[in-house]
C-alpha cells in the first residue's frame, strides 16, 4: 500500500509540462498542491466522466500525453470507458486508478467489493495490452518512467492509503476561473 | 427552449433521408460522431456513417461516456456530434447537466426518438417516453430542433454553428426513421 502523496511525487518527477492531467476528487485535491500547473483539467462535470474527457482530449490533442488520475469509485461510474478506450487506442492515453476503497469525497463509505476488484485485470478484460499495477513505493518509483513512455493506451492501478482529511474547495476543481485557466493554456499550447 | 418545431402539418406524405443529413453533418465541420445504436437511426444513418472514413465514428458503451467525450473535444477545437436514443440522453442527464449546461460547453446530440410516431410533434407522443424529452430540454434550457422530415434538413447546420459559436449545447430529435 502506498502514501497517496509519495505515490504523486514520484508521478510529478515524470510529467512534462506539455502534457494534460486530468486529476479526480481526492487525487485532485493532493495533485493540485504538489503541482499546480496550467494543463491541469479537473472540471469533468459528473463522477466517473474525467476518463472520458481524457480520451476526447487525446483525440482531439494526439501531440499531447494525456494523463488521467482517476479513483476506484470514479472508475466504477464507468467501467464502460476501458472497452471503449481499448478499441480506439490513443498511443497518448494513460490511465491511473487510485484504489483506496473508500468515496472519501462522500463520507468515506467502502466502495462495494472492497479490496476485491482486480482493476489491472479489468483493464487487460477489457482488451488494454499495457496495463501495470503497483502497490510498493519503490517499484513504483523506479518503474514510472518507463511506464510513461509506453505506447498507450496504458493502464495502471496504483493501491494506496486513504488521504485522511482534505480542505476540499470544489471551486478550485470546477470554478469558473479553472475551466478558464485550462482553457487558455490549452489553446496556447 | 424549442428553437424550431417540424415546419410541415401532418397528413402529407414525408420521408427523411439519412444521406442529406449526413450530408449536412458533413457540411457542419462534425470531425468525430460519438454513438451508441439507436434503432430510429440504424439503418438510415449510422450504417452508413458507418462505412464512411470521415467523420470518424466512435462506439462507446454507454451514452453519459460520449459527453465527456465531446467535451474533450471541444476543448481540442475539433467538432462532434453525438448520436444516440433519447433513453440513452435520459440516462445522461446529470452528465448534460454538469458538462453541457453548467460548463456551457458546445455538446451537440442527435437523438432518435424511439417509438416515436411519425407526423406527430413529439409532445403529442402517445408514448411516455417521447412525450417527456422536450419539456426535460425546456426545463433544462438546453435548445433543440425537431427534424421530422427533409424540410427540416436545413436546421442541422445553423443549429450545430450556433452551438459552437455560442458554446452552449444543441439536440436534435430525429422524429422519424431515415430512409
Amino acid at each position: 500500500m502506498m502514501n497517496h502523496k509519495d505515490c504523486f511525487k514520484a508521478l510529478a518527477r515524470h510529467v512534462e509540462d506539455t502534457d494534460i492531467v486530468l486529476p479526480v476528487y481526492s487525487s485532485a485535491f493532493e495533485w493540485l498542491d504538489l503541482q499546480p500547473r496550467k494543463l491541469n483539467y479537473t472540471a469533468h462535470g459528473a463522477m466517473g466522466l474525467a476518463s472520458s474527457h481524457g480520451l476526447g482530449l487525446a483525440l482531439g490533442r494526439p501531440d499531447k500525453r494525456v494523463i488521467v488520475l482517476d479513483g476506484d469509485g470514479s472508475l466504477l461510474m464507468n467501467l464502460g470507458t476501458l472497452v471503449t478506450t481499448a478499441a480506439v487506442a490513443p498511443k497518448n492515453f494513460f490511465h491511473f486508478v487510485c484504489e483506496n476503497g473508500t468515496y472519501e469525497a462522500n463520507g468515506g463509505h467502502p466502495t462495494p467489493n472492497r479490496g476485491n476488484v482486480a482493476f489491472a485485470s479489468l483493464a487487460k478484460a477489457a482488451g488494454y495490452k499495457n496495463v501495470y499495477e503497483f502497490s510498493d513505493i519503490k517499484n513504483f518509483e523506479q518503474q514510472i518512467g518507463a511506464v510513461l513512455s509506453e505506447t498507450g493506451p496504458v493502464f495502471v492501478h496504483l493501491k494506496i492509503e486513504r488521504c485522511g482529511p482534505q480542505e476540499r474547495d470544489y471551486n478550485r476543481l470546477h470554478g469558473v476561473e479553472a475551466r478558464q485557466n485550462f482553457k487558455d493554456a490549452l489553446d496556447a499550447s | 427552449m424549442p428553437v424550431s418545431a417540424s415546419s410541415e402539418g401532418a397528413g402529407t406524405k414525408k420521408k427523411l433521408s439519412g444521406l442529406s443529413i449526413i450530408k449536412e453533418i458533413k457540411a457542419s465541420g462534425i470531425e468525430f460522431v460519438i454513438s451508441v445504436p439507436d434503432i430510429t437511426t440504424s439503418e438510415g444513418l449510422l450504417r452508413p456513417l458507418a462505412a464512411e472514413t470521415e467523420p470518424r465514428l466512435i462506439r462507446i458503451c454507454k451514452e453519459d461516456e460520449g459527453v465527456g467525450i465531446c467535451a474533450g473535444l471541444a476543448h481540442s477545437k475539433k467538432r462532434a456530434l453525438l448520436l444516440i436514443q433519447q433513453t440513452g440522453m435520459l440516462d445522461s442527464i446529470n452528465a448534460l447537466r454538469g458538462v453541457a449546461v453548467e460548463y456551457s460547453l458546445p455538446i451537440c446530440l442527435m437523438v432518435g426518438l424511439l417509438e416515436k410516431e411519425p407526423d406527430l410533434r413529439p409532445r403529442e407522443s402517445k408514448r411516455y417516453g417521447v412525450r417527456i424529452v422536450e419539456p426535460i430540454l425546456d426545463a433544462m434550457g438546453i435548445a433543440y430542433h425537431e427534424i421530422e422530415d427533409d424540410s427540416d434538413l436545413p436546421k442541422i447546420r445553423p443549429a450545430i454553428d450556433e452551438a459552437y459559436k455560442n458554446s452552449k449545447p444543441v439536440v436534435l430529435l430525429i422524429g422519424r426513421r431515415p430512409s
